[in-house]
């Protein structure tokens, strides 16, 4: 525990962007679990006597065509944008995992059928796949929840086949055999630890592109519908001011956008340090 | 040439998938097509029914897939209510638009991020290589249909420097005769300079705007892969045999890093083709993605089927050429024989 | 005494680490004359590397040379910016590196990235440049040099890639050549090949070169004056012979009786550690064996590459026969080395009498009963599966990362003898640990906090816990420092000597297979070509392969430390 401590303040010590990662996330992680509590104004009340004000003292972010104030469906939004991320990231890493180590393990035909699937997701623009999925499943969280997670699918398989394809005929695999653990066991306690570094980094990428993917879906008018506060929606519906100059409806939630995907990027990075000795300088 | 044809060969199982994957994923899609065609909500049971066996829609579902692939082998791709023209040619007709649009901002992306990431790995820790990946990393982070509406907010609302957003041309100018449908291209042949000019205004704003989308990952790719080359033992073999430093950079390095810079272009395409949708929205470009979109919200499922096609019938193409590129490059591919 | 070619004085380098400065060369001081070859000998983190990247300024960023001077060629080589430095590299001095491979350009054909050397120190016309290409090619003794200089490092062997490395180092005529483990990785027959090319071309051209080994046999048959490092300290300098006669330091003398070739028997080395419990005498009674193996095969199949105009005929499905009919038997308490270079089949048999692989064809029979028939897979969940364990050759590898050497060495016993219950598992361990001189303050500990030696002995004892009658060894050593290596060696005797376990030890050294078994059997593209006792083998081969082998053994010189030391 203690070398992970000291482990821990070396890589802050060395990148302090790290430290700004960690800050942000926290920020994000309370908006999302306590924001809605704390929120000055009702991010659904609509008081058209308001509308369309620039950031004020009395609305931090101005308010939006029906009075709505920004800040508070900013903030609002972040549980939603945030909780589909995690979910969406997670059912894909957790199939992905488990399918990729096994057709590393395996190989033979689970491996060729696979791959073959796995080409086929990737075959698509992924995001013309999501559009495709979330059209085809209906609007709602979850079909925005499973069109993520199938089109990050393919990255996890991938890694997970690659990263089991080093290992499996490393000496303690072997060692495992010889010492008489069976196919599952060694996939369950040798392999699977071992590559979740690795899948734990590409997972805060990924965090980052299931927020804009959502976001990008209900910019078109797909998955989460308005007046649910989500940041995409948002930046839809401000998106018709902006030529008019009232640029705040559309900003403010595309910055929060932006922050949270940079957040997730860099903590990816950070994470890669930590994880890949040979990043480490 | 048999790398080729074996390539080709490996295309069909991934093609195939993407047909049964388009197929399924738009007969799930909500609506009821023939009561569309029958043009009528009030339209009663027994005219629907017609309608229905004629489109062949009462067949079952696997009977509808070989109509549907012996369909797609004849270049059909069906009829889009929107338009009323056949998917095909509607697609063909706005394929240039898109595909300008992604080429225009594909080179632009090029020509900022390679040099950028290059000159970034030359120079660790200086104030060029933070700034490179302070900026790679934001504009990863930024989504693109925000970076264009701000985009739109400082350069035309704010300064005036670039034109309305409403499409590739102003509306009330003369169109240059069609060749190959790129706006650009079209009015350099016709010697239509004023044309090229207003072409190139119009395109500079959306261009930069999904340029910026791939500019970022490229830069970091670039930089990646350049510091993994550099760090690499034979260049410290060929520093140890006294090479000099140009030498190094361009004949051993930049060769090598091409490598892994190569494989990533195709995912940045392929996110590129995905984005063109959400440009074209924003800046109303009349391309094949924003005809997609609009025919998905007046549940015209036809041309969004031969748009997910199109879009996956590029991007596997573009694959094929990265990866011939790529065998040109690497030797160890075995395309080019040896002793 | 004329000048000396090289004259290097209280070098000194600290690297800058996640734990501090660390201090890797301390006043380290030799001269070289022109022409003579130096060995710098030592272990892992002697610092002997370091002091060849310090003279040619290559140190990574990290490093930094805190004091002393070279001097060569009247220049301070530690006091020249990299633009000077840059001049004098590849032309008046140049250095080969550890892995051929990776030091070569991949994506650039080899005489290619000669004539660039040459280009930049001595331009001249294309042609010119490709006729010294070729000849550099020619002094390597490589056969068909036009053909050879357009090839990549992929398509060439190992052994090939270093003499190209040579011929680069060698291209400009540089008075002084750094050669860093230039055989590491390269086949006994190969390793001798290339030193053969490399002594005879730098006597050719008068070069003063600089031989960093850790193999002080290989060092004393070529170099004249040799150098002993330890922990950047400079221990020992004198010529070959007086090393052997008349070594000075401690640590000399340690790791001469460390190294196999120098001693005759197993009790012999390294005699500074406990004393081995003595071998039992023979029975008379003849006992049952262990191990049977008869007419063992396993062939891969592979498609062989053709060209474009074959495209439309059915693949052409050739079999690379890895294992081509063996016999074997293996009696209790007996320890038989199974000895050959890469690619002759030793491992693919090792995994097979081991039941990892399954066999093509023959008969595999532990303790008379055949198990050739059942599955890998199978097997694993067998009780006979403890009968046989294994120890692997990378002690890093064989590992895993996230267990602690406890749970490292309990689980084989975890899932063999599930019926034991936890008290028993324990005991087990501990049992295990002691047998093989592991600290039980150690047993919480990880594997990337113990060193590669304390490594080696978890893996012994992870194979023991469970008291197998059988211990296939692959290569457990040669991953090792030679002092290493010379206690697990003993510890592996102590262990057959004191618990009777049968060990089959595969290895491709051997002088260590000499010293360890009882009976040696030498392999050769899949066939065992010679079989006999281990005296027999050494003194009297009677294949000529075996006999090549012995010939390309590098030997210490024949001044033996004297046994009163």
């Amino acid at each position: 525990m203690r070398e992970r401590l000291l482990l821990l303040r070396y890589v802050l010590a060395e990148n302090p962007v790290n430290l700004v990662a960690l800050l942000l996330l926290a920020v994000l992680l309370g908006c999302a679990t306590i924001g809605p509590s704390l929120v000055p104004y009702d991010p659904i009340a609509t008081e058209t006597a308001v509308a369309l004000q620039p950031p004020s003292a009395q609305h931090w972010f101005g308010t939006d065509q029906l009075g709505r104030d920004v800040f508070s469906r900013v903030v609002v939004a972040a549980r939603l944008d945030l909780a589909i991320a995690f979910a969406a990231v997670l059912l894909s890493m957790a199939v992905g995992a488990v399918a990729g180590a096994a057709m590393g393990y395996f190989r033979g035909p689970l491996d060729t059928i696979g791959s073959r699937t796995t080409d086929v997701l990737m075959a698509f623009p992924l995001f013309v796949l999501a559009m495709g999925m979330v059209a085809a499943l209906g609007n709602s969280v979850s079909s925005v929840v499973y069109a993520t997670a199938v089109i990050n699918l393919p990255f996890y398989v991938r890694l997970a086949r690659a990263e089991v394809s080093i290992r499996r005929s490393l000496g303690y695999i072997e060692a495992a055999r010889v010492g008489g653990s069976g196919h599952a066991r060694i996939l369950r306690v040798f392999l699977l630890p071992n590559i979740l570094p690795a899948l734990v980094v590409q997972a805060s990428v990924n965090l980052g592109w299931a927020v804009l993917n959502t976001a990008g879906l209900s910019f078109i008018g797909l998955g989460v519908r308005a007046p649910a506060p989500e940041w995409g929606i948002m930046v839809a519906e401000g998106a018709q001011f902006i030529v008019s100059g009232r640029w705040w409806i559309a900003a403010c939630p595309g910055l929060a956008l932006m922050l949270a995907v940079f957040c997730f990027n860099l903590l990816g990075d950070g994470l890669r340090d930590v994880v890949d000795p040979r990043t480490r300088t | 040439m048999g790398f080729l044809l074996r390539r080709l060969l490996g295309l069909v199982p991934a093609l195939a998938g993407v047909v049964v994957v388009t197929f399924v994923l738009t007969h799930l899609l909500p609506g009821d097509p023939a009561v569309f065609f029958a043009n009528s909500v009030t339209a009663d049971a027994a005219t629907i029914a017609a309608v229905r066996q004629k489109l062949g829609l009462d067949l079952p579902l696997w009977q509808q897939f070989f109509v549907y692939v012996g369909q797609l082998l004849h270049g059909d791709l069906g009829q889009a209510i929107g338009t009323g023209q056949p998917v095909a040619a509607d697609l063909l007709q706005r394929l240039p638009a898109s595909l300008e649009l992604t080429l225009v901002a594909f080179a632009i992306a090029l020509l900022v991020a390679l040099p950028l990431g290059i000159a970034a790995a030359l120079r660790p820790g200086s104030l060029l290589d933070h700034l490179c990946r302070v900026l790679s990393t934001a504009g990863v982070s930024l989504p693109t249909f925000v970076s264009g509406l701000l985009l739109i907010y400082f350069l035309y609302y704010q300064l005036g420097w670039a034109p309305e957003p409403i499409g590739r041309i102003d509306p009330f100018a003369i169109m240059p005769p069609r060749v190959t449908g790129l706006l650009l291209l079209d009015t350099l042949l016709a010697g239509d300079l004023e044309g090229f000019g207003m072409a190139a205004r119009q395109i500079v704003l959306p261009a930069i705007t999904m340029a910026l989308f791939a500019l970022a990952p490229l830069a970091r790719m670039t930089r990646a892969a350049m510091l993994g080359v550099l760090s690499s033992e034979f260049i410290r073999t060929a520093r140890a045999n006294g090479l000099r430093r140009r030498k190094i950079i361009l004949s051993y390095a930049l060769r090598n890093a091409l490598l892994p810079i190569v494989t990533t272009l195709g995912m940045i395409f392929s996110n590129m083709l995905g984005a063109n949708v959400l440009v074209e929205r924003v800046f109303a470009w009349p391309g094949v993605g924003s005809y997609a979109l609009d025919s998905l919200i007046s549940l015209d499922y036809a041309p969004v089927q031969g748009f997910m096609l199109v879009m996956a019938g590029i991007f596997v193409l573009v694959n094929l050429v990265i990866d011939l590129l790529y065998a040109v490059i690497d030797p160890r591919t075995g395309l080019l024989t040896h002793a | 005494m004329s000048t000396p070619l090289l004259s290097v004085r209280d070098l000194s380098v600290a690297f800058r680490t996640r734990s501090g400065a660390v201090q890797a060369l301390r006043h380290v001081s030799f001269d070289l004359a022109p022409g003579e070859m130096l060995g710098i000998v030592g272990e892992s983190g002697s610092g002997k590397s370091v002091t060849a990247f310090a003279l040619l300024g290559l140190l990574d960023r990290a490093g930094r040379v805190t004091g002393g001077q070279a001097l060569f060629g009247g220049q301070d080589l530690l006091r020249l910016g990299q633009g000077a430095l840059n001049e004098l590299r590849g032309a008046a001095m140049s250095i080969v590196f550890q892995n051929p491979r990776t030091a070569l350009n991949p994506i650039r054909p080899v005489g290619v990235q000669i004539a660039d050397v040459i280009a930049r120190h001595d331009a001249g016309s294309p042609a010119r440049l490709r006729a010294r290409v070729l000849d550099s090619l020619r002094q390597m003794r490589i056969a068909e040099p036009e053909r050879r200089a357009g090839a990549y490092p992929h398509e060439l062997s190992g052994g090939m890639c270093q003499r190209i490395g040579i011929a680069m180092a060698l291209a400009c005529s540089p008075r002084l050549l750094i050669a860093d483990e230039p055989t590491t990785g390269l086949d006994v027959t190969t390793q001798a090949a290339v030193m053969d090319v490399f002594r005879d071309a730098v006597r050719q051209g008068g070069v003063g070169s600089i031989f960093i080994t850790h193999d002080l046999a290989l060092a004393s048959e070529y170099c004249d004056r040799i150098l002993v490092m330890q922990s950047g300290e400079v221990v020992e300098d004198a010529p070959v012979a007086e090393i052997f006669s008349r070594a000075r330091h401690p640590y000399t003398r340690r790791l001469l009786r460390s190294t196999p070739s120098s001693v005759d028997s197993i009790d012999a080395l390294s005699p500074d550690e406990e004393p081995l419990p003595p071998a039992p005498p023979p029975s008379a009674i003849r006992v049952a064996p262990v191990l049977e193996v008869r007419g063992l095969c396993k062939g891969y199949a592979f498609a062989r590459p053709r060209g474009v105009s074959n495209f439309w005929k059915p693949r052409d499905t050739a079999v690379l026969q890895a294992v081509d009919g063996v016999d074997m038997v293996i009696h209790p308490g007996e320890a038989v080395g199974l000895v050959g270079e890469s690619g002759c089949g030793k491992s693919t048999l090792s995994r097979m009498i081991n039941r990892l692989i399954a066999a093509d064809a023959g008969e595999v029979l532990l303790q008379g009963e055949p198990i050739h028939r059942i599955s890998p897979g199978r097997f694993a969940g067998m009780p006979a599966r403890r009968q046989i364990q294994m120890v692997f050759q990378d002690p890093t590898e064989s590992l895993n990362p996230r267990f602690s050497v406890f749970e490292a060495i309990a689980d084989p016993v975890g899932q063999l003898l599930p019926h034991e219950g936890k008290a028993a598992l324990r005991a087990r361990v501990e049992r295990a640990a002691t047998q093989v001189g592991l600290p039980l303050a150690l047993l919480p500990r990880y594997p990337h906090q113990l060193s590669g030696g304390q490594k080696a002995r978890v893996g012994i004892a992870r194979a023991m816990a469970v008291e197998p009658r059988l211990l296939v060894l692959d290569e457990p050593t040669s991953a090792l420092d030679v002092s290493v290596q010379a206690v697990v060696l003993r510890l592996l005797t102590r262990l057959r000597r004191e618990q009777g376990v049968a060990q089959l030890f595969v290895s491709h050294d051997l002088n260590v297979v000499r010293l360890l078994c009882d009976r040696i059997m030498v392999m050769y593209k899949g066939r065992v070509v010679e079989t006999g006792t281990a005296e027999q083998v050494f003194n009297r081969p009677a294949h000529d392969y075996t006999r090549g082998l012995l010939a390309a053994i590098p030997r210490l010189r024949d001044h033996r430390p004297s046994e009163a030391e």
